[in-house]
């Protein structure tokens, strides 16, 4: 399990990396944590002929709290994220970090690499996608543009990135005091079977709408309109609601069946796991 | 096939500055046991889950099969060689993993030490669940854990104590 | 025992017990130190001048006969330096015998290199040399190999459906092995007359043994001592240098093999691989040095797996819960090839001796069978047939207790063995045992801490608990006549040991057994301490080198340290007769008026008239001219010992709580307690430490590990993602609990401890479950059970048991 070889090239800023993987082209890749990628390499399941590394752009590194916005850069690893101060309504940003592999994982893999690694159950992309999150891309020739998340993830570890992009940084505009991510997975620190977060407007003891999003029911997470309209129409913050939420966001996925879990069983996993998170996000 | 190009790295390990020319795909792990010739670093899966290869690097616990060697140019890398005293003796945190037959066969230890240090470091003050999600970090097939966690548990509460008693 | 030994005031040293004793004391570890500091050597550790570096190019096919091997690319990588077919090796096959008629036994090979055929997806076909494992890898992806693929036998009914592809010639059935060990007159009538008779049908999936260090060896030629000299991390050294010099044409003396530093072995590693006798020749043939470490997707897909068996068993009971007879039909799933030196008989063989466990069974009938499959081949995995048997026995032992309406624990009470020796229905005679004690003593600590009252409690709140227990036994300590009734050919009883003390009153002694992480180096030197009135960290244990241990059959089957441990005392107590004979002679006083103390040789009557071992070596080494006339000069001793009759029968008795998660089907274990009984413990945190360690493995068997393939034999569970070793998230702590019951024939009391743990943990976790799910009315007998078996059940989704 020794990966193949490839060329390394160290990033200096983020325009040179930019534009020298439009150089190299379709071989090249960006290496961040590379949490996720060198185990592929090592697999030999990737083999990019050429590696980018970007791990040294310190200017990537940043949580920035603002009154406005929580900003995080896109080479923060989940560890920093995990232990920084992220300002007010943001908790359930630190507490999704818990669920990201384990310590040594989490001290190496970033955010930026996670989001455009896009598993169909990365922390990253269910709170990116839960909190309407914008994700900055700097691509060749010193271009930048803004991706809302909702439009990020099209499928299996695909995303609108170009591949001449990377991701510079991701923007959380609006604070979620009430929101949590749960999961299920069969032992600590597992990619989750199903994993989901709600995001609640709740106000003197009821619910005005709210966000729900699903990770490992499909290629990519998604968000459940079906399941925000339930939250939408409010109701009291009780366990009633949550299970019609919940029992709309089984009814509205239909997920994949593999070794782990069939589909009934992810189905049925999806509603507790919404009851959960809800539970979790009013108690807050 | 062309030959693959060798990169000329300074790594700093254990205090040490090192000079190596390694292919670019050469793993962090590879580079320390066989470059180095720090074998105490152990390799057991090659993808990130088993923890045997685990380091601190910066001071955070880190898989070394999940780093290339050029990623480690510029940081401070420490390995298990850098526990014991340069007489040879024993830290706080590899004797109580011997009290507390925190180790059989020994090939997940080092990592299972590393780890420790670099939370230690960190969480002085972690309590035994704390300690047992840590230790989950890295796969043992021979103490089912407790014992693990016993040892890290017994260093953390011992630092404790000194503490107190010094202050 | 150790009577020959007067303690003195050596009781206050650290480690050694008030009673004057090391056996007993939890004395560190010796191997500690090293494994601490980053300083043991493991064989990746180990680096030799102009050492290459070998790959395996790997059947990419589950069945099928190769058609080409190309390795011409493999040649043009850069960094490789040569490739090798079996053609250009030319080695013998590997094969396992029994003393077995055809229609009982079909002798098969395992080619060190696949020549015409593959038989499961992984088998090695060339092994290629570079300058680093890189180039290695990079040149195995270059090899071009086609092959006519033929159908897969992936189950245990595709092997057995008539006109089924053959995965050996020789055996067109698939059935490598067909044995009825027993089948008792009338049983057929028993259970036509038996007012209760419960069936039950299990399955236990296929499992990795895995050891945290991969397989891997280092190869040689040594000029100098004309021999090659082979690292590799084995269980059995003596067994390896056998099949390798068979296979190279070589003879024995002109090999060497020699363990370093091992990370585990679980029985993996207690059989001779092809790999390693592959490595050796192409060491040869390139004329250097070559390292072949396997790595973790091959140690998962495409090394020597375990456990795969299907159980049809009924069991007839009396009004009262007393077992009438057992009717057991086992058959496993032994893979592509039979291993050396167990063969295909390890598992089957196994579950027809010693089925019955700790009850008294009056009748019993049972047939063992071994099947090939395009799957890798399967070796001896800690404890060996029993997880699994003995989990379908406690199985059978609930139902009837259901069925009955009776008490499941009171149901075990009435059919323990209490009474020792005892002969039982399988011709196996038991040595004294606790049965009874260590189950009422399980029992009585699950309801002192409350656990039955928490489980009535909490279910008011919805909540789910369950408590189940396993009770067994585990012959420890196999003698040749044990293995020679299986009929092995390769009968690996005894043990040697010689020992040495050399002119600084230090001895060293060897042993044919092979620590792999049950610090033998610890416990061997304990015992040898005892024997001696030495401190431990006087007595150095020599293991793992063909040509300083004469002949051992290493480490498996919790032997160690009833056989080896008992060949060691034995040889450390012949020295010390030879050094009270000389200190007798040397004090100028009667044999009878000297004992050994404080390194030393003392006199009874005066114990200021004595003599150090240093003394004594002086005289027996450097001044020989003071010997008496028919000593001969130096101070060295051997002694061998095997298994008395049957062996020796560790036994242990385990419960578990367990919670089933409503929402996610999650089974979390609130408790475990174990109360073993290995009789004299030589060291209780050892013993606490190899039970714990197995009880996970258990564990790991019952709720997490399984080896999976898809349609085409393709392996689906080759990394850590998908092969799910539980983690300390999942292993909860374990209480220990001890009653000690002595060996009546080893040394120093002890009965084996190593494979308890694993034997007992599926049953007790199975049991546990099954008692939550029991207001769902559901049974789940077959392992690993997952979360979705339990949703599933809990929410009425599954078919009723049984």
């Amino acid at each position: 399990m020794k990966p193949p070889p490839f060329t390394y090239h160290r990033a200096r800023d983020v325009a040179g990396a930019a534009d020298l993987v439009a150089e190299l082209g379709e071989d090249a890749k960006f290496l961040a944590g590379g949490q996720s990628l060198i185990p592929m390499m090592n697999f030999r399941l990737a083999r990019p002929e050429h590696l980018i590394d970007i791990g040294g752009l310190r200017e990537l590194s940043f949580v920035d709290a603002g009154p406005e916005a929580l900003r995080v850069g896109s080479l923060t690893t989940h560890r920093t994220v995990e232990t920084a101060d992220l300002g007010t309504g943001f908790d359930v940003v630190r507490e999704a970090m818990r669920w990201i592999g384990h310590l040594p994982i989490r001290t190496r893999g970033t955010v930026g690499g996670s989001l455009a690694h896009a598993d169909a159950t990365a922390e990253w992309c269910l709170l990116a996608v839960l909190l309407d999150a914008e994700i900055v891309v700097a691509g060749a020739g010193g271009r930048r543009r803004t991706i809302a998340a909702g439009d990020a993830f099209l499928g299996f570890y695909t995303t609108l990135l170009a591949d001449d992009e990377l991701i510079v940084e991701v923007v959380f505009g609006r604070p979620a005091p009430h929101a949590a991510v749960t999961e299920f997975a069969e032992r600590k620190g597992d990619f989750a079977v199903v994993s989901a977060a709600v995001d609640l407007d709740v106000g003197s003891g009821a619910v005005a709408g709210g966000r729900v999003a699903l990770g490992g029911v499909g290629p990519a997470v998604v968000r459940v309109p079906e399941a925000e309209r339930v939250l939408q129409a409010g109701g009291r913050a009780c366990r009633d609601l949550f299970e019609a939420c919940a029992d709309a966001a089984a009814q509205a996925v239909d997920p994949p069946a593999d070794g782990d879990a069939g589909t009934e069983y992810r189905r049925a996993l999806v509603r507790n796991l919404v009851i959960r998170a809800c539970e979790e996000a009013v108690a807050r | 096939m062309t030959e693959p190009d060798k990169v000329l790295l300074t790594l700093q390990v254990n205090g040490t500055s090192h000079e190596v020319a390694v292919e670019a795909r050469r793993t962090l792990a590879d580079t320390l046991r066989h470059d180095l010739e720090l074998t105490g670093t152990h390799v057991a899966c090659e993808h990130g889950v088993c923890g045997a290869c685990t380091v601190l690097v910066d001071g955070d616990p880190a898989r070394s099969c999940l780093m290339f060697a050029p990623q480690a140019e510029g940081s401070d890398v420490r390995t298990v060689e850098s526990l014991a005293g340069d007489d040879g003796t024993m830290s706080d945190l590899q004797c109580a993993f011997s009290a507390n037959h925190g180790l059989q066969c020994g090939f997940c230890t080092p990592g299972f030490l590393m780890l420790a240090e670099g939370f230690l470091a960190e969480h002085p003050d972690a309590d035994r669940e704390e300690i047992r999600e840590v230790v989950s970090s890295n796969l043992c097939r021979c103490t089912g854990y407790q014992t693990i966690v016993d040892s890290i548990q017994d260093c953390a509460e011992r630092r404790r104590d000194a503490k107190e008693t010094s202050a | 025992m150790t009577s020959e030994v007067a303690t003195g005031d050596r009781a206050n040293e650290p480690g050694f017990r008030a009673d004057g004793t090391w056996i007993g004391a939890a004395v560190s570890r010796k191997e500690d130190p090293r494994l601490l500091t980053g300083e043991a050597r493991f064989v990746d550790d180990i680096h030799l001048p102009r050492m290459l570096h070998a790959a395996f190019v790997r059947s990419t096919v589950a069945s099928g006969h190769i058609t080409s091997v190309d390795l011409s690319r493999v040649l043009e990588v850069p960094g490789v330096v040569a490739a090798f077919t079996a053609e250009d090796l030319d080695l013998g096959d590997i094969t396992p015998r029994l003393d077995r008629p055809p229609e009982e036994h079909t002798e098969t090979s395992m080619p060190i290199l696949a020549r015409d055929r593959v038989r499961f997806v992984g088998e090695p076909v060339a092994v290629v040399l570079a300058e680093d494992p890189y180039a290695a890898e990079d040149g195995i992806e270059a090899a071009d190999v086609t092959y006519d693929v033929t159908p897969p036998v992936l189950s245990e009914e595709q092997a057995l459906t008539p006109g089924a592809n053959a995965v050996h010639d020789e055996a067109p059935g698939n059935v490598l092995l067909d044995v009825s060990m027993f089948a008792s007159d009338g049983i057929d009538d028993v259970f036509a007359e038996a007012p209760c008779v419960v069936h039950v049908r299990a399955r236990a999936g296929r499992q990795n043994a895995l050891p945290l260090e991969t397989r891997g060896v280092v190869a040689g030629w040594d000029a100098r001592a004309q021999q090659l000299l082979v690292q590799t991390c084995t269980q059995v050294p003596h067994q390896v240098r056998t099949v390798l010099a068979g296979s190279l044409g070589m003879s024995e003396s002109t090999v060497r093999v020699l363990v370093p530093d091992m990370g585990g072995g679980f029985g993996i590693k207690c059989v001779v691989g092809r790999e390693e006798i592959a490595v050796a020749a192409a060491a040869t043939r390139a004329g250097r040095p070559v390292k072949w470490i396997e790595d973790r997707k091959d140690a998962l897909s495409a090394s020597f797996l375990a456990r795969e068996q299907r159980y049809e068993a009924r069991a007839a009971f009396d009004e009262t819960g007393r077992i009438l007879g057992l009717d057991v039909d086992v058959l496993c799933d032994m893979g592509a090839y039979s291993c050396y030196p167990f063969t295909v008989g390890i598992e089957p063989l196994m579950a027809s001796s010693e089925m019955p466990g700790v009850y008294r069974v009056p009748a019993y009938r049972v047939r063992g069978r071994a099947i090939a499959t395009n799957k890798a081949p399967t070796a001896p995995y800690r404890g060996v047939s029993r997880p699994q048997h003995v989990m379908v026995m406690e199985r059978l032992v609930e139902r009837a207790a259901r069925e009955l309406g009776l008490d499941a624990l009171e149901v075990r009470r009435r059919n323990l063995i209490t009474v020792f020796p005892y002969t039982g229905i399988n011709n196996v005679t038991y040595d004294p045992g606790s049965y009874l004690e260590s189950l009422n003593l399980c029992e009585r600590v699950l309801a002192d801490e409350g656990w039955y009252g928490t489980q009535r409690s909490v279910a008011e709140q919805g909540r789910v608990l369950g408590i189940g227990y396993a009770c067994f036994n585990e012959r420890t300590g196999y003698g040749s006549d044990a293995f020679a009734k299986r009929k092995m050919q390769a009968v690996p009883g005894f043990d040697l040991s010689e020992v040495r003390m050399d002119t600084s009153g230090t001895v060293v002694v060897t042993t044919g057994t092979m620590s792999h992480g049950q610090s033998h180096e610890t416990t061997m030197a304990q015992i040898v301490a005892d024997k001696l009135g030495l401190p431990v960290d006087k007595v150095k244990i020599q293991q793992g080198d063909t040509d300083r241990v004469t002949y051992g059959w290493g480490s498996f089957g919790s032997r160690s340290i009833t056989i080896g441990g008992t060949a060691v005392a034995l040889a450390a107590g012949n020295l010390g007769g030879k050094l009270l004979d000389l200190g007798a002679h040397l004090l100028e006083t009667r044999r009878d008026n000297v004992e050994l103390a404080d390194e030393g040789v003392q006199q009874r009557d005066d114990h200021d008239r004595r003599l150090s071992y240093q003394d004594i070596a002086d005289v027996a080494y450097l001044r020989s001219h003071l010997l008496p006339k028919e000593a001969e000069p130096g101070l060295q001793a051997s002694a061998s010992f095997d298994g008395v009759g049957d062996g020796t029968f560790s036994n242990a008795a385990h419960g578990v709580v367990v919670e089933l998660h409503r929402d996610t089907g999650r089974v979390e274990i609130l408790r475990y307690v174990c109360v073993e009984d290995c009789g004299v413990a030589i060291n209780p945190q050892v013993v606490d430490g190899q039970a714990r360690g197995g009880i996970a493995q258990g564990i790991a068997g019952a709720l997490f590990e399984k080896v999976t393939y898809d349609e085409n034999g393709e392996p689906s569970a080759a990394s850590f993602l998908d092969y799910k070793v539980p983690t300390a998230c999942e292993i909860p702590d374990v209480a220990m609990h001890h009653i000690e019951t002595p060996c009546l024939f080893t040394d120093n009391g002890a009965k084996g401890a190593g494979e308890g743990g694993t034997i007992g943990a599926p049953a007790a976790v199975l049991n546990a479950v099954n008692d939550a799910l029991r207001p769902a009315g559901v049974e789940l007998n077959d392992t690993p059970i997952t979360p979705q078996q339990v949703f599933d059940a809990l929410t009425g989704a599954l078919e009723v048991a049984p």
